[in-house]
């Protein structure tokens, strides 16, 4: 069942369309990936979705309501973590969160019984008491995301979750976010990060110069990536000298040499180890290791956006 | 229920956040102790404290008000924290409602330091109590929607303040605080009857000295028609500014 359904929504400024007229679903349950290189429209669309900005034109639905004409009664079953933790540097932990879900109508004894026990599950109760401004940079993000979902939404906007935090801080967020989908929650995700959204994403969405180019489950997009098998191996000993007999060899595959050191097999069916192995050491050549190759997000996002890749990571609009 | 919860918490949030802080409450009554002693000691002999009051809480009022809501709003939106309250499910009404009480009751506790000064220099029995509390409720309610259309017109704390300053010096002249309004040149007049201070401090001259320019019923309605205005200029504002 789908839970947000956006049907051909526009953002002009001018006669610049930021969102030009994009469509999509997103069933319950489900992590949406939203993935997009900078100034592709990814912020203002979800500023729209969330109500923080008009369209200019097309329908947004958010668990059957218009987010555009009630947007209010549409804002009380999503939460929203934006890419900035915005919580009080002034107050505490324990209290930021009373505060936000007092803006939601919480009553004093039920804000308390959730707020203790959500510092409890992000691990953030021994620092209750501790001013927001003196957490680092990862538990800021969690008290953040904390924060978005203690009034129960049915709905995740997730913005960034993982920017600028360590290595285990964004391990434990990405572990989160798998486990509020568990609860049953859906998930609006952004991401800097191609290998987080294909790790936790069943869907991803591509958005550029305010289009949505491509819609699909990870999977798929990986198969349309590459629909070759392909199998890298660590040898020693002069490849460039057995290539034409290797590729007589086996008709099926044909070899690339990456370097000195290593090749790459290519097949359209799967290829067996065994013979490649024993037919190289045959010739003199040593195998050290060898390892499957599947396409990464980021080759198919360099594929349907042609951006550069960046180290792994896309630079966001803004 | 819902919204008087939100209502409640937000006020609650600023009071502590930005009003109870220490230099603000020292500000808060410096800044009216500092103009009252200039006062006294500029006119030493002749100084008639009661005639001075109700200048003296109108621009402690002004002054209190429109700084403190001007710079906490236009913090929080930098900081992006006000995002948050844009994005709880409660009506724009009762937002600008719970951002504005808090101004409003630092304004009041402005207008009472230099009414608490003059208690131990004069005798205060003449006043009338009930008409100084609408009067300084009026003018604090005013000055903080004054504040708020700053506050939604700018995007640094120091354009705010710079923004207040526009219409704030020249109200201290032309409201009646300090310069009867009798007494200001004959182009100038229409332009005082053009702001809301001008009726807030009739009001208070009214209820401290118990005389005024004009009949208090007329300046209590003109502070409430101003201050329906401003509301709803300034919700019309944040509605159009803040929601893009």
């Amino acid at each position: 069942m789908a839970i947000v359904k956006v049907t051909n929504l526009k953002k002009a400024y001018g006669d610049f369309y930021a969102v030009n007229d994009i469509s999509f679903e997103i069933q319950a349950g489900e992590i949406f990936g939203f993935l997009g290189p900078n100034g592709a429209g990814k912020t203002s669309t979800i500023n729209i979705l969330i109500g923080l900005s008009r369209p200019s034109g097309g329908q947004i639905e958010i668990h059957g309501i218009d987010v555009i004409k009630e947007t209010k009664k549409a804002q009380s079953i999503i939460g929203v973590v934006p890419d900035e933790s915005n919580l009080y540097d002034e107050m505490n932990g324990f209290d930021n969160l009373c505060f936000c879900a007092s803006l939601y109508g919480i009553g004093k004894e039920e804000r308390e019984k959730r707020a203790k026990d959500l510092l409890k599950l992000f691990e953030l109760d021994g620092v209750a008491e501790r001013p927001f401004k003196h957490y680092s940079k990862g538990m800021r993000r969690k008290l953040t995301i904390a924060a978005g979902i203690i009034h129960n939404p049915k709905i995740l906007f997730l913005d960034e979750p993982t920017t600028g935090i360590d290595v285990e801080s964004a391990m434990q967020i990405r572990d989160l976010i798998l486990a509020l989908k568990k609860e049953g929650k859906t998930i609006f995700l952004t991401t800097h990060y191609l290998e987080e959204a294909e790790r936790v994403c069943d869907r991803i969405a591509f958005i550029v110069k305010g289009k949505i180019v491509k819609i699909s489950t990870v999977s798929e997009l990986m198969e349309e990536a590459s629909p070759d098998y392909r199998i890298k191996l660590k040898v020693s000993g002069n490849l460039h000298s057995i290539r034409d007999k290797l590729d007589n060899e086996f008709d099926d595959a044909r070899m690339e040499i990456l370097d000195e050191t290593s090749c790459l097999f290519i097949s359209k069916e799967e290829l067996s180890l065994y013979p490649i192995i024993e037919s190289l050491n045959k010739k003199g050549i040593a195998v050290y290791e060898a390892k499957e190759i599947k396409p990464s997000l980021e080759d198919i996002f360099v594929k349907i956006t042609g951006i550069g890749k960046s180290n792994g990571r896309v630079v966001k609009d803004k | 229920m819902s919204g008087l919860i939100a209502f409640w918490n937000i006020l609650k949030k600023d009071i502590r956040n930005y009003y109870l802080k220490p230099p603000n409450i020292s500000w808060g009554i410096i800044f009216p102790l500092s103009w009252t002693l200039m006062q006294i000691i500029r006119s030493p002999g002749d100084l008639d404290i009661m005639e001075l009051l109700p200048g003296l809480m109108g621009m402690s009022v002004l002054f209190g008000t429109t700084s403190m809501l001007a710079v906490t709003i236009t913090f929080e939106r930098k900081g992006r924290s006000f995002e948050r309250l844009l994005l709880a499910p409660i009506g724009l009404n009762t937002l600008v409602l719970a951002k504005i009480s808090g101004a409003v009751m630092f304004g009041i506790f402005n207008a009472f330091v230099p009414l608490v000064l003059a208690s131990f220099l004069t005798d205060l029995s003449g006043i009338n109590w009930t008409l100084v509390i609408l009067g300084v409720f009026l003018v604090a309610v005013s000055s903080t929607l004054l504040g708020l259309m700053v506050a939604v017109s700018v995007q640094e704390v120091f354009e705010a303040q710079t923004l207040s300053n526009f219409f704030r010096f020249p109200m201290l002249f032309l409201c009646g605080l300090f310069v009867p309004i009798e007494r200001l040149p004959a182009i100038l007049k229409p332009l005082s009857f053009c702001l809301p201070l001008t009726y807030g401090t009739d009001i208070l001259r009214a209820s401290i000295l118990g005389s005024s320019l004009m009949n208090r019923y007329l300046s209590i309605f003109m502070m409430f028609v101003f201050i329906g205005i401003l509301f709803y200029l300034s919700r019309r504002n944040i509605n159009r500014k803040w929601i893009l």
